[in-house]
This record gives C-alpha cells, structure tokens and sequence, in this order.
C-alpha cells in the first residue's frame, strides 16, 4: 500500500530532461480565493507509464490538469513535465492534451482541424499528411476526414479531440475524461490505444471517475479528494482486501449504523457491501445481521474492485 | 507560418465560413444600389419651376446626402466590429475551444494580436469595399467625388478598429453579450459626447465643450467621424461652414478641419492601450 497525499516521494528536481520523469510535482498547490482546488500534490510519472488520477466531482483533477500545463499558474508549489519547468513552452512540442471540454472549430473540417494542430505544435509541414491520417485513422475517423466538425456527433468530436492530442508523437499525453461522450466500443478503442501509447513509451495521463476503464489501463493510480491525493499506488497495492457482498432484509436505520462496526460498507437497500472486510470476520457479520434482527439471502465474498476501494477512501476521507 | 498569423487565419476563415462576409456584401450592393437610384434623381429630377439643379447645387446636395451615407456605412462597420469582436475570446474560452490550442507553444499574447489582425483585415476589406462602390455608384449618378477618398475610407476604417480593439479588449473579461452592449454603449456616448461637445463650441462655453474632448479621449470614434467628414466636405461647403463662425461647428456631419496632429497621436496611443491591456487581460485570466 502506497503512502497517502504523496504518490511516491518527490523531493529533488528532476534531472536532465532527456530522463527525467514525465511528471514531477512538488507540493503543488491552488487556491481560488477561498475555496482550495488543489492541496500540496506531490507525484513523479515516469516515462511510458499510464497513470489514473481518479476523484469525485468537484475533487481537483482538472485543476490539476491545467496546472500541469500552465493554463493556470500554481498558487504555491512546483512542477516539471519532460525535466521542464510547467509553462515552458518548448516542452508543449512533446505534450499532448485532449480537454475535457472537447470543442472544436465547427465551421472546419476534421483534417483542417488537425491541420490546424500541426501548425501550433507546430511540425514539419512534410509530416503533416502522414500525421493526420494515422491520427484519423487511430480514432476511426477517417471516412469522416473532409466533413466539417458542425456535422459530427458528440463521441466523434471526442475522437477527433484524441486525434489532435496525437498528433506529432508526444512524450507525455494528458487526456481529461476522453470517454465520457463513448459508447462501449469507443471506451474499448480507447483503451487499446492508451495502452499502444504506453507501448511506445508515451506517458498517458488519465484524468476519470469511470473507475472500470482506470482498472483496466492504469499502471498506478491516485485518488484525489478535496483537493488533496488521500491514495495512491499500483492497483495490486490498491486493492488488496476482500469486498463482502450481502443481500439481507429486515434491518432497520439503526441497526444499519451499527454495522459500521465491519467497517465501510455502500448501503443500497437489501444490498450491503462491505468495501473491505477480512474474509475471516464474515461469520462474525452474519452472527450480528442475524442479531439485530436481519434475515440473511447471500453472502457473496469478492476481491475488491476498484469502485469499492474508492467508495471505501471517500468513506473514510469523509 | 507563426502562430499570430495562424490566428489571424483563423478568424478571416471563421467569417467567411459563417457567411458574415458574403452577408455584408449581398447588403452593401443593396445599399449602394439603393443610394445611386436615390442620388440619381438629385440630377434628373426637375424643381417645380422646370429647372434642373446647377453644378454647384448637385455639389452641395451630394455632399452632403452622402455624409448621411457614409455615416450608416460607418455605423455598420463599428456596429459589426463591436459584435463580432466582443465575442470572440470569451466564448472559445467559455466552450472549452482555446484549451487545446493554448496547450500547444502559444503565447496568449498571439492569440490576441492574431485574433485582433484577422478581423483589422475584415474592417480593412470592408471599408475599402464599401467606400469604393459607394462613391463610384455617387460619382456615377451625380459626377460629384468627394475630395480626399482615400483619408475618408482611413477614417471610417479607424472607428471600425477602434469599436474592434475595444469590443476584443472586453472580450477577455466578459461575456460577449455584456462585452457587446458595453461597446456599443460606449460608442453611443461617444458619439452624443462629440454633439454636447459641438453644441459647446457653439455656445462658445467652455465646460460643454469639454465634455466632447474628454469623450474623445476615453473613445476615439467621434473624432475619427469627423476627421471622415472633413474629408468629405467640398470647399464651397467649409466655406460656407467658416462664414458661420463658431456655429458653423456645432454640427455632429460637418467638420471644419481635419483632426488635429496631437488627436492622432492619442489615436495611437489609445490603439496600444487597448492591444496592451488586451494582452495583460488575458495573460492573467486563468482558464
């Protein structure tokens, strides 16, 4: 289990730039007046890995984003992408970034969109045919390349906003939620081609609350609350307890409040699932359920998803 | 090309794809066509005594029929420039379309100066368009051409850059609604400002005229529309204009004489504060 508030310990600068980590973060911090968007974030990404950066709405994960590519300037704290200084704009040549908020010019093409990207990235205008069509082509847009982006639908801008976050190879990508507009088959895309980045030593930065596809992708993964990261590590190291699931009936308010006891549990009803409990105290529970005059259908016991050990780090943040 | 010019590019490309361009061409010809007609009958149409108008009566009709003229033409382009120009940054910021470019190695300063040519280049193209059918459709209807065409369509294209450097200034702060209505307002007051101001002169009271240099100061327009109807004016008219002393000057579509020397030096001045504070603005807004 990985410490929390820290991702792993981040003291010193980076070194030289050509093998300092993609991310490297030293109390990173931002205030909006009164309200703190981002409490003392300190993490190191190394090349090539895909990292999550999981929390609730409202938790900082943007913020950090935008901090991370000077969008917005840190209100105390520092930070290095590629061994750089956030800000430096050399380093945005090998940076990529898919917003949340994936507009596009509506009154361009799809080509001329990407076109538009190889310009401000800016790279050599001999690449640019090859780089838009392998980007369209990687998203699935290609039979779409000449119409203009007004005619497209919500999953296909995401795409296209992918597609310009590809351009040009980049040696670290940031994509902030870029499945939220998917369908199934466009999560699964995703998916694969987050992992052939990773594969070609690309760092991916995933910015989600859609915990299955950060289970699924992620190398390591932290969980950011209030600003402030309460988890963080591999997900071996994540989730190495057991999840119970029990159906039950016949519990009322108060004897729910006293099965606190087992721990942080998600109350859905006649469902119950204790997000981390030892295998060896499910007796103990169904004695107890029993006791407080519960009747008990099922006992399912589970390795914990991610989904559970998040609930469980809310529960416990709270 | 550098990033400034790709944003220049941008905007040019974005009014022409949304029509704004071949919308204000399809209503100039309208206009154009509809004011020929109109100065046409100055020449053809006989009084009620038989008689058609002398040489120097077309003149001064024409001149000063087409002042009114041009004053629409210049309300258009100020109005437009204030509209198109409020928006411009404020709703890419606000729909999330600047964050993947200002992710890449663009200075937010070229942004602005980018965003700012590109529509300088559509009140340029407008003002010398329009000016140029307008006054070929007078001098075709009447024989009469204002004297100095070129200063006019400079003129005329100067309050349009102004409108647009204050409408973009706005528009890295507010909405392009409250940016719009701010810029237009502004514009209003200027323009009222300049009559108190003229009244002023007439009056030969001194506080009055104040009011119309200071609005002059804080908003260039004014001034700048009557450099434009200066150089519009014939020499019987301003002769006619001096023989009226002071009065002759309390009149917002007459001009005596051109703008002063130390007037378009804060016309210069005023550009920069405006591109300047554009760029501070925006330099400093966390998106």
């Amino acid at each position: 289990m990985a410490e929390p508030a820290s991702v792993s310990a981040a003291a010193a600068p980076p070194g030289a730039a050509a093998t300092a980590p993609a991310i490297h973060t030293v109390d990173l911090s931002k205030r909006f007046g009164r309200t703190v968007a981002l409490a003392g974030l300190s993490m190191t990404v190394p090349r090539g890995e895909i990292f999550g950066f999981l929390g609730p709405n409202g938790a900082g994960k943007t913020t950090s984003v935008k901090l991370l590519l000077g969008l917005i300037k840190p209100t105390s704290g520092e930070a290095w992408l590629l061994g750089e200084r956030i800000g430096d704009l050399t380093t945005r040549r090998r940076i990529g970034y898919m917003p949340e908020l994936f507009r596009y010019q509506a009154w361009l093409s799809a080509r001329e969109v990407l076109a538009l990207h190889c310009e401000l990235a800016p790279l050599p205008r001999s690449t640019w045919k090859e780089e838009i069509s392998r980007a369209l082509d990687t998203v699935g847009l290609s039979d779409r390349a000449g119409d203009r982006v007004a005619t497209f639908s919500k999953g296909m801008q995401q795409r296209l906003g992918l597609a310009a976050a590809l351009l040009g190879k980049p040696e670290l990508v940031f994509l902030d939620e870029p499945t939220s507009a998917l369908d199934p088959v466009g999560r699964h895309d995703v998916r694969e081609i987050i992992r052939k980045l990773s594969e070609r030593g690309t760092a991916v930065f995933l910015n989600s609350h859609l915990l299955s596809e950060v289970e699924q992708v992620c190398d390591r993964v932290a969980v950011v609350d209030h600003g402030r990261v309460i988890a963080a590590g591999t997900m071996d190291e994540l989730l190495s307890g057991t999840a119970v699931r029990v159906r039950v009936s016949g519990l009322d308010g108060d004897a729910r409040t006293r099965l606190a006891a087992f721990g942080p549990h998600d109350d859905e009803g006649e469902q119950l699932t204790f997000s981390k409990l030892d295998i060896e105290r499910v007796p103990e529970l169904v004695s107890a359920i029993v006791a407080l005059g519960g009747r008990v259908y099922e006992v399912a016991p589970r390795h914990q998803t991610l989904e559970d050990r998040f609930l469980q780090l809310l529960h416990e943040d709270t | 090309m550098p990033p400034v010019l790709v944003f220049a590019k941008l905007t040019v490309q974005e009014a022409s794809r949304r029509r704004l361009l071949i919308a204000l061409m399809i209503l100039t010809l309208i206009v154009v066509g509809i004011s020929a007609w109109g100065f046409n009958k100055i020449t053809t149409v006989p009084r009620s005594d038989g008689s058609l108008p002398s040489h120097t009566e077309v003149v001064l009709i024409s001149s000063q029929l087409l002042i009114f003229v041009v004053f629409m033409y210049s309300g258009v382009l100020a109005l437009s420039a204030a509209v198109v120009a409020a928006p411009l940054i404020s709703s890419e910021v606000e729909s999330g379309m600047l964050l993947s470019m200002l992710a890449r190695p663009v200075r937010r300063s070229e942004v602005v100066i980018g965003k700012w040519l590109g529509l300088a280049v559509l009140v340029a193209i407008y003002a010398v368009g329009s000016a140029a059918l307008e006054l070929a459709a007078v001098d075709w209807a009447t024989g009469y051409f204002p004297p100095h065409p070129v200063v006019l369509v400079v003129y005329v294209g100067l309050e349009g850059l102004a409108l647009l450097s204050l409408g973009l200034m706005l528009s890295t702060r507010f909405s392009g609604i409250t940016g719009g209505v701010i810029a237009l307002v502004a514009w209003l007051m200027a323009w009222i400002g300049g009559i108190v101001g003229d009244i002023g002169t007439g009056l030969q009271n001194q506080a009055v005229e104040s009011v119309g240099i200071i609005s002059r100061l804080f908003l260039p327009t004014d001034g700048l529309w009557r450099g434009a109807v200066n150089a519009m004016e014939p020499d019987v008219v301003l002769a006619q204009l001096r023989a009226a002393g002071t009065f002759g000057r309390a009149n917002p579509f007459a001009a005596l004489d051109p703008p002063p020397f130390a007037f378009l030096m804060w016309v210069v001045v005023w550009f920069s504060v405006m591109l300047g504070l554009s760029i501070w603005s925006f330099r400093t807004r966390e998106i």
